[in-house]
C-alpha cells in the first residue's frame, strides 16, 4: 500500500532547477533508496520531504497528509537525519536525547531509553557530545532519529564518513527499524549499502529520476553485477 | 608565473572581497560625515559670538567692557535699561545667541572703590555635547579680555598702594544658564558640559559594549546552529517556527535583561555620585540635576526595548550567516550602528545637530538608550517617548521579518540574493 507519494516534484533555487519534476512512491514498511552522484538532487528532495524546503511545484503526500498544506502535521510523523548532522556540543549525549524527547507527546523516559539503546554508547552517553568521535556522534544521531518511533524516517547518507564497523551497525539498526513498521527513505552514494538495505531504489541524475525498481530486478534488466554498474549504464 | 607570484595572486584574490573593504569604507564614511559636523562647528567657533548686552552704567570701566564686546561680538540686542532683561533674553534665544551680559549700574563705581564689578551673565546653552559649549567658551575668553583691559587701566592709575588680588581679578560673575527649558543658577555652560561629558562618553560606551556583546551571542548562536547542522534537525521537529524564533529571542532578551540590570546597578551608583551638582561659591543658590525613580525605570525600558530590537536585528543577520566565521563579519553592521550614535552623542546634542544627521540619529534604534539619560535629565520626555515608540515598532518589524525568514528556504540555504528582474517583471505584468 502506498504510504508516500511524490508527484512531479520541482525545486528551483532562483534560476537553478535542482529537481526537475520527479515522481516516486514508497510503500508501507519499505526501505526506499534515492541514489545518485553529488548535486543530483538527492539532498534537496529529502529536505523538501522533511519540510525544510518549500515545494516549487508538484505535490507530496505522506500517509494521506498533504505536505504543502500541513507541514506541521508531517513533522509529527517524520524523523529526519541530515547528512553531517550535529548535536549540541555543550550537552551530554543523554541530555541531547532528553531535549529532543521533550518535543514529543509520547512517554519521554521510554523514548530516551530507546535512544540510548540504539546509540549504544555505554557510559559515554553521559559525556559531552563535544568529546565524541565522528562514529559516536552519528550513532547518537541515529538514536535520536529513530527513538521517536517515527512512521516515516528520512535518512540522508546515514553512514557517510563512518568506519566499516560503525556503518555495519547502523545499517542493521535501520533494517530492524523498518521491520518494526517504519517507512524509510534514504539517500546514499554507497551502492553496496543500497543493495543491502533497500527494497526499492530510484536512480537520480541531474534532477531527474532515470530508473526505478528493485535492486535485483535492475541488475537483471541491465545485465549488471551490482547497482554501481546499473547506474553507470543508465547514465550513459 | 613564479611560485611567489602565484601565491601572491591567490592571496590577493582571497582578500579582495566586499567583506574586507565594506567595513573600512563604512568607517571612512562615518568619520567623513563626523568631520563635516565638526568642520561646521569650527566655522561657527571662528565667527564672532552672538550676544545681547545691557549696560546700565555710564562709568569708565563699563565703557571698556562695552567696547570689548562691541568690537569682538555680534551684539544683536543692546539696551541701557536693566528692565529689558526679558526682552533681551527672548531676542537672544530667537537668534540662537550665546549670552546676555548685564553690566550693573554700580559696575564702575564699585571698581573705583576697590570692589569687584559684577557681570550678570545669562547663558543660553543650545546643547550638551562636547562641541556645543565651544561658543560659550569664546564669550568666557572675551570676559577675561575685559578683565585684562580693566587691569591695565587700574595699573596705569597706580598710586602706590595697589591691591594685587583685586587688580588682577577686578570683576566677578553672577551666572545663570538656560538649557533645555531649565534655569540653572550659579553655573556656567562649561561646568554643565564638563558634567555631561562624563555621561556622553561613559554611557554610550557601556551601551555599545552591551549591544555588541549580546548581539554577538545571538548571531554566533544562529551561526553555530547552522555550522553544527543542529538547526536542520530542529526545523523538522514537531515545533512551530514561531516557537523557535520566540524561544531564541526571549532567551537572548532574558540574558539581555540580566545585562541591563547589571548595567543599571552600576549606572545608578555612578549617577547618584555625579548627578548632584551643587554650587558652593559665593553662597549661590543650590540646585540639582537628578533622575527620579520613574526616569530610571524609563531608561531601563528604553535600554531593554533597544536590546530586543538589537537582538531581533542580530537574529536576522544570524539567519544569513553560513558558519561561525561569517557570523563574525555580520556583527560589523551592528557595531557601525552603535558607533555612529556613540560618536554623535558624544560630540553634539541631538537638538543642535543638522536635520539630516538628526534623522539618521533618531533612525538608529541604538541611539535612544544613549540619548535618554540626558533627555530625561532636562525633562525632554517627548524625545524619550518618541524614541521608545519608534524602537518598539522597529523591534516588532524585525521580529516579524525573522519569523518570515524562518518560514522560507532562506533559513536553510542562507540565500540573500533577490532577483530584482523577476520582481520588476512581475510588477509590470
Amino acid at each position: 500500500m502506498t504510504a508516500v507519494e511524490v508527484k512531479n516534484l520541482v525545486k528551483n533555487y532562483g534560476d537553478l532547477i535542482a529537481v526537475k519534476g520527479i515522481s516516486f512512491d514508497i510503500n508501507e514498511g519499505e526501505i526506499f533508496g534515492l541514489i545518485g552522484p553529488n548535486g543530483a538532487g538527492k539532498t534537496t528532495t529529502l529536505r523538501i520531504i522533511s519540510t525544510l524546503l518549500t515545494i516549487t511545484s508538484g505535490s507530496i503526500t505522506v500517509l494521506g497528509i498533504d505536505l504543502k498544506k500541513k507541514p506541521e502535521m508531517i513533522r509529527k510523523i517524520i524523523s529526519y537525519l541530515p547528512e553531517d548532522a550535529g548535536a549540541y556540543k555543550n550537552l551530554t549525549g543523554k541530555a541531547y536525547l532528553e531535549f529532543i524527547a521533550n518535543f514529543y507527546k509520547q512517554e519521554k523516559e521510554k523514548m530516551v531509553e530507546k535512544g540510548i539503546e540504539i546509540a549504544d554508547l555505554g557510559t559515554r552517553i553521559n559525556d559531552k557530545v563535544d568529546t565524541y568521535s565522528k562514529g559516536m556522534k552519528r550513532r547518537l544521531l541515529v538514536g535520536r532519529a529513530l527513538m521517536t518511533a517515527p512512521k516515516f524516517a528520512i535518512l540522508d547518507e546515514p553512514t557517510a564518513g563512518l568506519d566499516v564497523n560503525n556503518a555495519q551497525e547502523i545499517r542493521n539498526i535501520i533494517k530492524n527499524t523498518a521491520k518494526k513498521g517504519t517507512i524509510v527513505l534514504l539517500s546514499s552514494h554507497n551502492m553496496l549499502e543500497v543493495e543491502y538495505l533497500c527494497d526499492r531504489i530510484a536512480l537520480i541524475d541531474n534532477g531527474l529520476i532515470v530508473e526505478e525498481g528493485k535492486p535485483l530486478e535492475l541488475m537483471n534488466k541491465y545485465n549488471a553485477k551490482n547497482i554501481e554498474e546499473v547506474f553507470i549504464k543508465v547514465v550513459k | 608565473m613564479s611560485s611567489l607570484g602565484n601565491i601572491l595572486l591567490k592571496e590577493i584574490k582571497e582578500l579582495m572581497t566586499p567583506a574586507t573593504f565594506l567595513p573600512i569604507i563604512i568607517i571612512a564614511l562615518v568619520f567623513g560625515s563626523m568631520g563635516g559636523v565638526i568642520g561646521g562647528i569650527e566655522e561657527e567657533f571662528q565667527e564672532p559670538p552672538t550676544i545681547a548686552l545691557i549696560n546700565s552704567d555710564n562709568g569708565k570701566f563699563s565703557q571698556i567692557a562695552a567696547n570689548v564686546f562691541n568690537q569682538t561680538s555680534d551684539v544683536q540686542f543692546y539696551s541701557s535699561d536693566i528692565n529689558d532683561k526679558n526682552e533681551a533674553l527672548s531676542n537672544l534665544k530667537e537668534k540662537e545667541g550665546v549670552a546676555l551680559l548685564v553690566i550693573n549700574q554700580n559696575f564702575s563705581s564699585d571698581i573705583e572703590n576697590g570692589k569687584n564689578g559684577t557681570f550678570e551673565i545669562y547663558w543660553v546653552m543650545q546643547g550638551g555635547g562636547i562641541l556645543d559649549s565651544l561658543s560659550s567658551s569664546v564669550v568666557e575668553s572675551l570676559i577675561n579680555f575685559v578683565d585684562t583691559s580693566i587691569t591695565k587701566e587700574l595699573i596705569s592709575r597706580n598710586n602706590g598702594s595697589i591691591n594685587t588680588t583685586f587688580v588682577l581679578k577686578p570683576t566677578t560673575r553672577n551666572e545663570t544658564t538656560y538649557f533645555k527649558d531649565k534655569e540653572l543658577k550659579g553655573i556656567s555652560p562649561g561646568e554643565i558640559a564638563g558634567f555631561l561629558s562624563q555621561q556622553s562618553t561613559f554611557i554610550p560606551i557601556i551601551m555599545m559594549m552591551i549591544i555588541i556583546m549580546a548581539g554577538q551571542i545571538v548571531i554566533s548562536s544562529m551561526a553555530l546552529e547552522k555550522e553544527n547542522k543542529t538547526l536542520e534537525t530542529l526545523l523538522t521537529l514537531p515545533v512551530k517556527r514561531t516557537s523557535i524564533v520566540a524561544g531564541k529571542i526571549i532567551a537572548a532578551a532574558i540574558v539581555g535583561l540580566i545585562l541591563v540590570v547589571i548595567y543599571m546597578f552600576g549606572m545608578s551608583g555612578y549617577l547618584s555620585s555625579t548627578l548632584q551638582l551643587q554650587t558652593s561659591a559665593t553662597g549661590a543658590s543650590s540646585f540639582d540635576l537628578s533622575l527620579n525613580s520613574i526616569d530610571m525605570i524609563l531608561i531601563g525600558v528604553v535600554v531593554f526595548v533597544s536590546l530586543v530590537a538589537a537582538l531581533a536585528l542580530c537574529m536576522f543577520l544570524g539567519t544569513l550567516a553560513k558558519n561561525f566565521k561569517s557570523a563574525q563579519t555580520l556583527t560589523f553592521p551592528i557595531a557601525v550602528l552603535v558607533i555612529i550614535p556613540m560618536l554623535l552623542t558624544m560630540f553634539k546634542d541631538f537638538d543642535t545637530l543638522p536635520l539630516t544627521i538628526k534623522a539618521l540619529l533618531f533612525g538608529i534604534p541604538f541611539s535612544h538608550p544613549m540619548m535618554a539619560p540626558r533627555a530625561l535629565l532636562f525633562g525632554d520626555y517627548i524625545l524619550v517617548f518618541a524614541g521608545l515608540i519608534y524602537v518598539s515598532i522597529f523591534a516588532l518589524i524585525m521580529i516579524f521579518i525573522v519569523v518570515w525568514v524562518f518560514k522560507t528556504d532562506r533559513i536553510v540555504t542562507g540565500t540573500t540574493k533577490f532577483n530584482l528582474n523577476k520582481i520588476f517583471k512581475k510588477k509590470i505584468k
